[in-house]
C-alpha cells in the first residue's frame, strides 16, 4: 500500500472542487477548451469491474480504460470556481462546487512562501453592509406633497471642481446686477455617478471600449451626462484627440503611466477632458501601489503606456511628495496649469482614519485648486492585490464619508471641495439606492467600478468566486489582454447593458427623490435617512428607528 | 399648513387689520397662536424711530435679567409700553407674566459710533438677553431694533387679540408694515421662538410649508453669522438666507430667488448671466430650499416681497389699493380687509416669480 501523502496539496484543500458526471459527459471537450486556468484536463481512468454470472459466484475481473475530465490539483492551475465549464457544457455534466472545508489560502502560502494574491474585493464581512441598515425614511405624507417621479423634472447634476465660498466670489454689483470680475476655478456639472477608475490594462481593451461607448451614448443620446475615469495608464490616442474626451476624467497615479502620450496629445486635443484625478490611494488595497502584471502588458498596452513588456508597478506613494501642502503646491498646481486652469483637478484617496485630516487640509488650501475629494472604501475592487490587503486593510466608506462631510460642516466649508464616494457601492445591484443614501450623508456624487464589470458579465463575487482578475486569464474577457479570451466579450452588448443600467438607475434615483419631495439632489439631507442600528445612528448622526 | 399675511400701507394701520386678515383664513390654520412683527411704527412709537425697541415676553425675573444686561451695556430707558391686558378664564391663551416693549437710548459710548457698530451692538445684546433668559427659563426676546415691535403668543388668535385688546383700532399702536401668522409651530415643539414672523436686523420673513432642506440649510447657516441661532423652526432658514444675501453679501434682492430655488443647470446654461447663476448655484448650494413653500419677506428699507418654491406647491396672492397692499395665503383674507380694491389686479405669482412692493406701493414682478 502506498504511503498517504498528507503533506501534498490535495483536492480536499481546494476552494472549488469539480463535480463531474461521467455518465452525462459526451466528451465534446468544450469545458477543457474554455477553462482559462487549465484547472481541468482530459485524462483516462482505469476502471476495474468484477462481475459474476450464474447461480454460483464465478467472479470475472474486467479492466476498462475510459476517458474522463479531471480536476488539476496544484498551486497554479487550481479551479477558481468561475463556472465557465458549466456554462459551456451541453449536458450539465460538470460544475465547480464550493468546498466548505478548504484550506487553500493557508496552504498556498505554505507551499510557495509567497503572499496569496488575487483580484476582486474584500471577501470578509462583505454581506454586512451598513447601507443596507439605512433606509430613506422621511417620506412626505401630509406635511408636504410627494412629487411624481414621472411627471416632475429633476435636476440630477453634481459639481466637480473647486467651489468658492460666496465671500470669495469675484462679484461686483452694478445697476442692481452682479457681474463677474475675474476668472473662477472650473466646475463641471455632471451626473452624480462616475464610472471608474479602471485602466485600459487592468481591463481588456474591449471592455474599456465598451465603457467608453456607453459613456458617449449616455451623454449624446440618453441625456445622462455620465463621466468615465480613465484609470492610470492613459487612453488611446484616437480618443484623446476626439470630441469625446470631454466625457473622460484623466487619471494620474504614482506610476504616471500613459502621461507621455497624454502630454504629446495635448496640442491636438479638440476638447478639454472632464477632469484630472490624481490617485493617491485605492480603497481595496490602501497603502499599496498599482500592479499590472507582465502577462497583461500586451502590445497595445505597451503602446499606450509607452513601456516595455514587464511588470508595471506603481509605487505606493507619489515619489517626492511627502506632505499634503507639497502635493497641493506641486502636483495640483502643475495639473491645473497644464490645462491652463480650465480643467478641474481632483484627488482620490483610500478611506482611512486620516481622511478627515487630509480633507481638512485641502479645504484650507489657499490656492483653491483641489476640485474634488474622491474617497474609496474598503469594499472597492481591484485587478490585483494581496489577499491580506484586500481582506484586512481599509476603512468602511459610509462613516468616513460622513466624517469628512461633518468636518467640512465644522469649518463651515461644506460643498467647497465636492465629495465623491465609492468602494463597494451597488454591491447588491442597486446603485441608485446606495448613491442617494450617500448623497444624503453628504456626498455630492459616487463612483462605481466593479458593478460595471458585473454588468458586463463578470462571474466573480465577494465570496471567493473567480477573483482571478490578477491572472490575466479572466474567463469572460473583461480583465485580460489575451486575444482569445477578450473575444468572448461582446462589446456592443456590454455597452448596451451599461447604458440600460444607467437609464434604470436614473429612474430609480427619481423614485427615491420624489417621495422625499426633492427635485434636486439632497446633499447632506441626513434627516431623510433612518437606521435600525443605534450605534450607526449615533455615529452617522442620523435618526434611529426600530 | 400655515396661513401667512403681510400688510404694507402708506398710512399707519392698527394691528386689528392683521387679525381680520388672518381670521378669514382660519380654516387653513389651527388657531394655535398669533405672532406679528410691526415695522415703521406710528402712534406712541412714532417719535422714537431711531431708537431701538426691545420686544420681550417674560417673567418678572426675566425683566430684571434683561435690565441688568441692558444697564451693563450702557443702554438707558426712554419709554416703556406695557399693553393693557384683559384676562378672562374663557380665553384660550398661554400668557406670560410680562410683555415688555421698551424704547432705549444707545449707550453714551456709542454717541459717535457708526450704524454698523450699533447694529452689531443690538444683535449682541439681544443674544445676551436671549441666552440669559433661556438659561433661567425666564422668557423670550423677539427683537431689539429701531422702529420694530414683535408680539408672539400661544393660544387662539381671536382670544389673543381680545387679551391684548387688539380688535379695537386706536391711534397709539400702529405701523405701516405688519406681518402676521396665526399658528404655532406644529411640526416641532410649540415654542414661542418657533412662531413666524422671524426678525433679524431689519429683515423679517414668514413662510408656510416645509423646508425639506432644513438640515443642510441649518448646518450651513449656523457658521455664517452669530445671529443665526435657534432653528426652532425650519422656516427660520428663509430669514437667515435673506439676511445673509442682502445684508452680509450685499446682493440685490433678485438673487434671493436664484439662491433658494436655483434654476436647473440646463436652463442656466442658456442664459446670458449663466456665469453668475452657476457660481451662485455652486457656492450656495446649501441654501437651496426644495419646497413646498411660500415666503413673505420685509427688507430694512420697507420693501416687502413674496416668492414661492420652484414647484409652486403653496398658494399666495397679492392685492391692493393705492394706499395699502396685502400679501397673503388666501384671497379671502384680502377680500376681508380690502373689499374695495380692483379684484382683477390681484396677482397670483408663479414658481419663478418674485413680487416686490416698494415704499410707493409700486408692485414689481421679477422673473427669475
Amino acid at each position: 500500500m502506498p504511503t498517504v501523502k498528507v503533506n501534498e496539496l490535495s483536492r480536499d484543500d481546494l476552494f472549488w472542487q469539480i463535480e463531474y458526471d461521467t455518465h452525462r459527459c459526451t466528451f465534446c471537450g468544450k469545458c477543457v477548451a474554455s477553462c482559462p486556468f487549465g484547472a481541468i484536463e482530459a485524462k483516462v481512468e482505469k476502471r476495474r469491474k468484477v462481475t459474476s454470472e450464474g447461480p454460483t459466484p464465478t467472479p470475472k475481473v474486467e479492466f476498462k480504460t475510459i476517458p474522463i475530465i479531471q480536476q488539476v490539483v496544484n498551486t497554479t492551475n487550481y479551479c477558481r470556481g468561475c463556472g465557465i465549464c458549466e456554462k459551456v457544457c451541453p449536458n450539465e455534466a460538470i460544475k465547480p462546487v464550493r468546498n466548505p472545508d478548504d484550506k487553500f489560502a493557508m496552504k498556498i502560502r505554505g507551499y510557495t512562501g509567497n503572499s496569496y494574491t488575487r483580484g476582486g474585493r474584500s471577501n470578509l464581512n462583505s454581506e454586512d453592509r451598513s447601507l443596507d441598515k439605512i433606509i430613506v425614511g422621511r417620506i412626505s405624507q401630509m406635511t408636504d406633497p410627494s412629487l411624481d417621479a414621472q411627471r416632475h423634472t429633476f435636476d440630477m447634476l453634481a459639481p466637480l471642481g473647486r467651489i468658492l465660498p460666496p465671500e470669495q466670489l469675484p462679484f461686483k454689483i452694478k445697476d442692481n446686477k452682479i457681474h463677474l470680475t475675474e476668472k473662477t476655478p472650473p466646475v463641471r456639472w455632471i451626473y452624480p455617478v462616475i464610472i471608474g477608475d479602471m485602466s485600459i490594462g487592468a481591463l481588456s481593451c474591449r471592455m474599456w471600449e465598451a465603457l467608453s461607448i456607453a459613456t458617449a451614448y449616455l451623454n449624446e443620446q440618453a441625456g445622462i451626462p455620465v463621466r468615465m475615469c480613465s484609470g492610470e495608464g492613459g487612453m488611446p490616442l484616437q480618443l484623446l484627440k476626439s470630441k469625446y474626451l470631454k466625457y473622460s476624467i484623466l487619471q494620474i497615479a504614482s506610476g504616471h503611466f500613459g502621461w507621455n502620450r497624454i502630454i504629446d496629445a495635448m496640442p491636438h486635443m479638440e476638447e478639454d477632458p472632464a477632469g484630472v484625478l490624481i490617485k493617491i490611494g485605492q480603497g481595496a488595497k490602501p497603502g499599496d501601489g498599482g500592479l499590472l502584471q507582465a502577462k497583461k502588458v500586451a502590445r497595445h498596452i505597451q503602446e499606450i503606456r509607452g513601456v516595455p513588456k514587464a511588470d508595471l508597478l506603481s509605487p505606493p506613494n507619489h515619489q517626492g511628495l511627502y506632505s499634503i501642502e507639497e502635493s497641493v503646491q506641486k502636483m495640483f498646481l502643475s495639473f491645473n496649469a497644464a490645462f491652463k486652469f480650465r480643467v478641474p483637478v481632483a484627488i482620490k484617496v483610500s478611506a482611512s482614519a486620516t481622511s478627515v485630516s487630509v480633507y481638512n487640509n485641502l479645504l484650507r488650501d489657499p490656492y483653491n485648486i483641489v476640485g474634488g475629494f474622491f474617497l474609496d472604501g474598503v469594499f472597492g475592487g481591484t485587478g490585483a492585490a494581496h489577499d491580506v490587503s484586500l481582506n484586512h486593510t481599509g476603512h468602511p466608506i459610509v462613516s468616513k464619508l460622513r466624517d469628512c462631510y461633518m468636518a467640512a460642516v465644522h469649518q463651515g466649508k461644506q460643498g467647497q471641495i465636492p465629495l465623491w464616494a465609492g468602494g463597494g457601492l451597488g454591491m447588491t445591484g442597486n446603485l441608485a439606492a446606495d448613491a442617494i443614501k450617500m448623497i444624503c450623508l453628504g456626498a455630492n456624487g459616487v463612483f462605481t467600478g466593479k458593478l460595471m464589470l458585473q454588468l458586463a458579465g463578470c462571474v466573480g463575487n465577494d465570496n471567493g468566486k473567480c477573483n482571478a482578475c490578477n491572472t490575466g486569464l479572466c474567463p469572460v474577457g473583461i480583465c485580460t489582454q489575451n486575444p482569445v479570451l477578450t473575444r468572448r466579450l461582446d462589446v456592443d452588448k456590454v455597452a448596451e447593458t451599461v447604458v440600460n443600467y444607467f437609464i434604470a438607475l436614473d429612474k430609480e434615483a427619481k423614485k427615491i427623490l420624489a417621495p422625499i419631495g426633492n427635485s434636486s439632489l439632497p446633499v447632506g439631507r441626513s434627516d431623510a435617512l433612518v437606521t435600525t442600528d443605534k450605534a450607526m445612528a449615533d455615529k452617522l448622526q442620523i435618526p434611529y428607528g426600530c | 399648513m400655515c396661513r401667512i399675511g403681510a400688510i404694507k400701507s402708506k398710512k399707519y394701520l392698527h394691528p386689528s387689520k392683521a387679525l381680520y386678515l388672518m381670521r378669514s383664513q382660519q380654516k387653513g390654520h389651527d388657531n394655535s397662536g398669533f405672532a406679528m412683527v410691526m415695522q415703521d411704527l406710528g402712534g406712541m412709537f412714532e417719535d422714537y424711530k431711531n431708537l431701538p425697541v426691545l420686544s420681550m415676553a417674560c417673567t418678572d425675573e426675566g425683566v430684571n435679567l434683561a435690565d441688568n444686561i441692558l444697564s451693563a451695556e450702557g443702554f438707558t430707558r426712554v419709554m416703556q409700553w406695557t399693553p393693557e391686558t384683559n384676562y378672562s378664564e374663557d380665553l384660550i391663551i398661554e400668557t406670560m407674566p410680562q410683555y415688555v416693549f421698551l424704547v432705549l437710548q444707545y449707550p453714551k459710548t456709542y454717541k459717535h459710533a457708526t450704524w454698523e457698530e450699533k447694529e452689531d451692538l443690538l444683535v449682541s445684546t439681544r443674544l445676551k438677553i436671549r441666552r440669559a433668559l433661556e438659561k433661567e427659563e425666564k422668557g423670550f426676546v423677539y427683537s431689539f431694533w429701531p422702529d420694530v415691535l414683535t408680539l408672539k403668543e400661544i393660544g387662539d388668535p381671536k382670544d389673543i387679540g381680545t387679551y391684548f385688546g387688539l380688535w379695537e383700532p386706536n391711534d397709539y399702536f400702529k405701523a405701516k408694515i405688519i406681518t402676521a401668522q396665526c399658528r404655532q409651530n406644529t411640526n416641532y415643539d410649540i415654542v414661542r421662538y418657533a412662531a413666524h414672523p422671524f426678525f433679524l436686523q431689519g429683515y423679517t420673513a414668514l413662510a408656510n410649508g416645509e423646508n425639506t432642506f432644513f438640515e443642510k440649510n441649518r448646518l450651513f447657516q449656523k457658521s455664517l453669522y452669530k445671529g443665526y441661532v435657534g432653528f426652532e423652526s425650519d422656516s427660520q432658514c428663509f430669514l437667515y438666507t435673506l439676511h445673509y444675501l442682502n445684508k452680509i453679501l450685499k446682493w440685490p434682492l433678485s438673487y434671493y430667488k436664484h439662491t433658494i430655488t436655483p434654476l436647473p443647470y440646463e436652463e442656466i446654461i442658456r442664459r446670458e448671466d449663466k456665469d453668475i447663476l452657476l457660481k451662485i448655484k455652486e457656492s450656495l448650494a446649501h441654501l437651496e430650499i426644495n419646497g413646498p413653500n411660500t415666503i413673505i419677506g420685509v427688507l430694512p428699507d420697507g420693501t416687502v416681497f413674496t416668492c414661492c418654491d420652484s414647484k409652486k406647491l403653496r398658494p399666495v396672492v397679492i392685492g391692493g389699493t393705492d394706499e395699502t397692499v396685502v400679501i397673503t395665503s388666501e384671497v379671502n383674507g384680502i377680500n376681508e380687509i380690502l373689499p374695495e380694491r380692483n379684484w382683477d389686479e390681484d396677482i397670483y405669482p408663479h414658481e419663478r416669480e418674485t413680487v416686490i412692493i416698494n415704499n410707493d406701493l409700486k408692485v414689481e414682478q421679477c422673473q427669475q
